[in-house]
């Protein structure tokens, strides 16, 4: 029996999102929608192995972020963030 | 978004994990810290997907080495450590990650903490300075079981002395060598104050191991003054633990 | 596909049972979680049948556990691809529970401690087909696994068995749950393969 805490974080989605987004979004702030914390993704609850990746917020663990990849497309919730905010000054 | 990689190398650091060296042709380069996806296909089409962490420098040659320990009832890593041949080729993506860099322009002081296989981007990162040339300051605190455990032993041995130091401490918290000073323990907050970079410094701190020592140690430094914003974590571990 | 990795099978084992299209058998039990273990104290725990508006029938965890229960097995088919059959249970019957509820609604959601929902039609969880389930391999059930309570509803993917059950939504229309409202089946037959939105 594992007491291990059951989540990774942000930088385990990165992989799939590349899918997704042209830009990593490990690096990207993003504001939680229900407890306002604004964190970078890398530090989000990444939580994988099910049918599909929820980041939660490491504040509260509000759901910011689902993705799903199926053979009809990519999945993607991001209705859990008040905004995600990307460095273009690279 | 998948590249092929063939495995030039293979070199074992400890009886459990190994380090792949590959050559990947379109390899278009990586910073230290990033990480790279290997799908793993069987003849009959089921893939299976893992991540690991990039533990060499970017070079001029296209490659790319990964180091992979192998976890009991592991579905891929008995199949990296103990299967693959030279020759053999996979499939990869990436490089992945921006967040969990250290990029050799960086001059402030650097702290590692490397919690057992933790330690692989974090040698990406030690060596891309040393290939740099560089001397922003380092020093680096590595838990790890025991002492044949450690992952690139004679390198972390060799490390250069004087103004390219890195000052390297070891953690055993299961078996120690005899006569270490500190009995085996897991890493608490008097280590973590008596061998890292102090906060008022406030030196650029990377965390990377599996999820509960990543969060105490990170917990540590943030309690020990170091701004949050400063501390950068990677966590580690199985996609789906099984039981 | 390109590449195939020479001498890699993964984890199946041939399957000698018959498994729904797709499916591979395991004899571990993976733990895959959409989100934290919730910690639900035995003195708080509650289950509620509601409409939407009212509740209907709510037990505590001192009177859930008066209701007669039974043993069953069952074949469990998860989406992500692996099988575990002839898995042991002990749980109290849906049909149990609805006894006393009177509805004309078709539709289902259930809800979890936390925020995982799952929707179906609600005669599949009638007909000795669903079951609150407390006990796994004749041992309290582990929170990993959704204890004190899930919900188990072995003829369709285990998605549907949502772990951690506090109560059930009765609803006229169906109304898709966290993974149904992203890309996965409204229903979730294993034995038509029906993972995805899209599926027939």
């Amino acid at each position: 029996m594992s007491s291990q805490i059951p989540y990774l974080d942000g930088n385990a989605a990165a992989g799939e999102l590349s899918k997704v987004f042209a830009v990593d979004i490990t690096a990207a702030e993003g504001q939680c929608g229900s407890c306002g914390a604004t964190r970078r993704f890398a530090e989000a609850h990444l939580y994988m192995g099910g049918p599909g990746i929820v980041a939660r917020c490491c504040v509260c663990e509000h759901a910011l972020l689902r993705v799903v990849s199926t053979r009809h497309g990519i999945f993607l919730d991001i209705n859990g963030m008040t905004y995600v905010r990307f460095d273009t000054t690279e | 978004m998948w590249r092929v990689g063939t495995v030039l190398a293979l070199h074992d650091e400890t009886a459990t994990a190994r380090t792949i060296r590959l050559e990947v042709p379109d390899w278009p380069g990586h910073l230290a810290g990033q990480h790279v996806d290997l799908r793993l296909t069987a003849s009959d089409g089921y893939a299976a997907v893992r991540s690991y962490s990039i533990a060499s420098a970017q070079d001029s040659e296209h490659r790319v080495e990964i180091t992979v320990e192998r976890l009991p009832n592991g579905e891929v890593s008995p199949y990296l450590t103990q299967q693959v041949a030279v020759g053999d080729r996979l499939e990869l993506r990436g490089p992945i990650g921006g967040w969990f860099v250290w990029r050799s322009q960086q001059a402030e002081a650097v702290q590692l903490i490397a919690g057992g296989a933790g330690i692989v981007p974090l040698m990406a990162m030690i060596r891309s300075r040393t290939l740099a040339g560089k001397t922003a300051p380092f020093r680096l605190l590595y838990s790890v079981r025991e002492p044949d455990g450690i992952f690139y032993r004679d390198e972390l041995r060799a490390l250069p002395e004087g103004d390219r130091s890195v000052m390297v401490t070891y953690a055993f918290t299961r078996a120690a060598p005899k006569d270490w000073s500190r009995p085996p323990s897991r890493v608490d907050a008097a280590l973590v104050a008596e061998v890292t970079w102090p906060a008022n410094l406030a030196p650029s701190c990377y965390v990377c191991g599996p999820t509960p020592f990543v969060e105490t140690v990170a917990n540590f430094l943030s309690a020990s003054g170091h701004n949050r914003d400063r501390i950068r974590t990677e966590r580690f571990g199985p996609t789906g633990e099984r039981k | 596909m390109d590449i195939v990795s020479r001498g890699f099978s993964g984890r199946r084992n041939p399957a000698d049972a018959k498994l729904p299209p797709g499916q591979y058998l395991t004899t571990d039990f993976p733990v895959l979680s959409a989100g934290p273990t919730p910690h639900v104290p035995l003195d708080k725990w509650e289950f509620t049948i509601n409409d939407g508006t009212d509740v209907l029938r709510r037990w505590d965890w001192k009177s859930f556990r008066e209701l007669p229960t039974e043993t069953f097995t069952a074949d469990l088919h998860c989406v992500t691809r692996w099988s575990k059959l002839e898995t042991y249970w002990e749980g109290v019957s849906l049909d149990t529970m609805f006894a006393d509820v009177k509805t004309d609604a078709s539709y289902a959601l259930v809800h979890s401690y936390g925020d995982y929902t799952t929707n179906l039609p609600l005669e599949d969880l009638m007909d000795k087909q669903a079951w609150i389930a407390f006990r796994f391999d004749d041992e309290d059930l582990a929170p990993e696994h959704g204890g004190p309570a899930r919900l188990l509803v072995p003829h369709l993917y285990l998605w549907k068995s949502a772990k951690w059950v506090r109560g059930i939504t009765l609803m006229d229309e169906d109304e898709p749950g966290f993974w149904e409202s992203l890309g996965y089946h409204i229903y979730g037959d294993p034995w038509r393969e029906q993972r995805y939105s899209g599926d027939e």
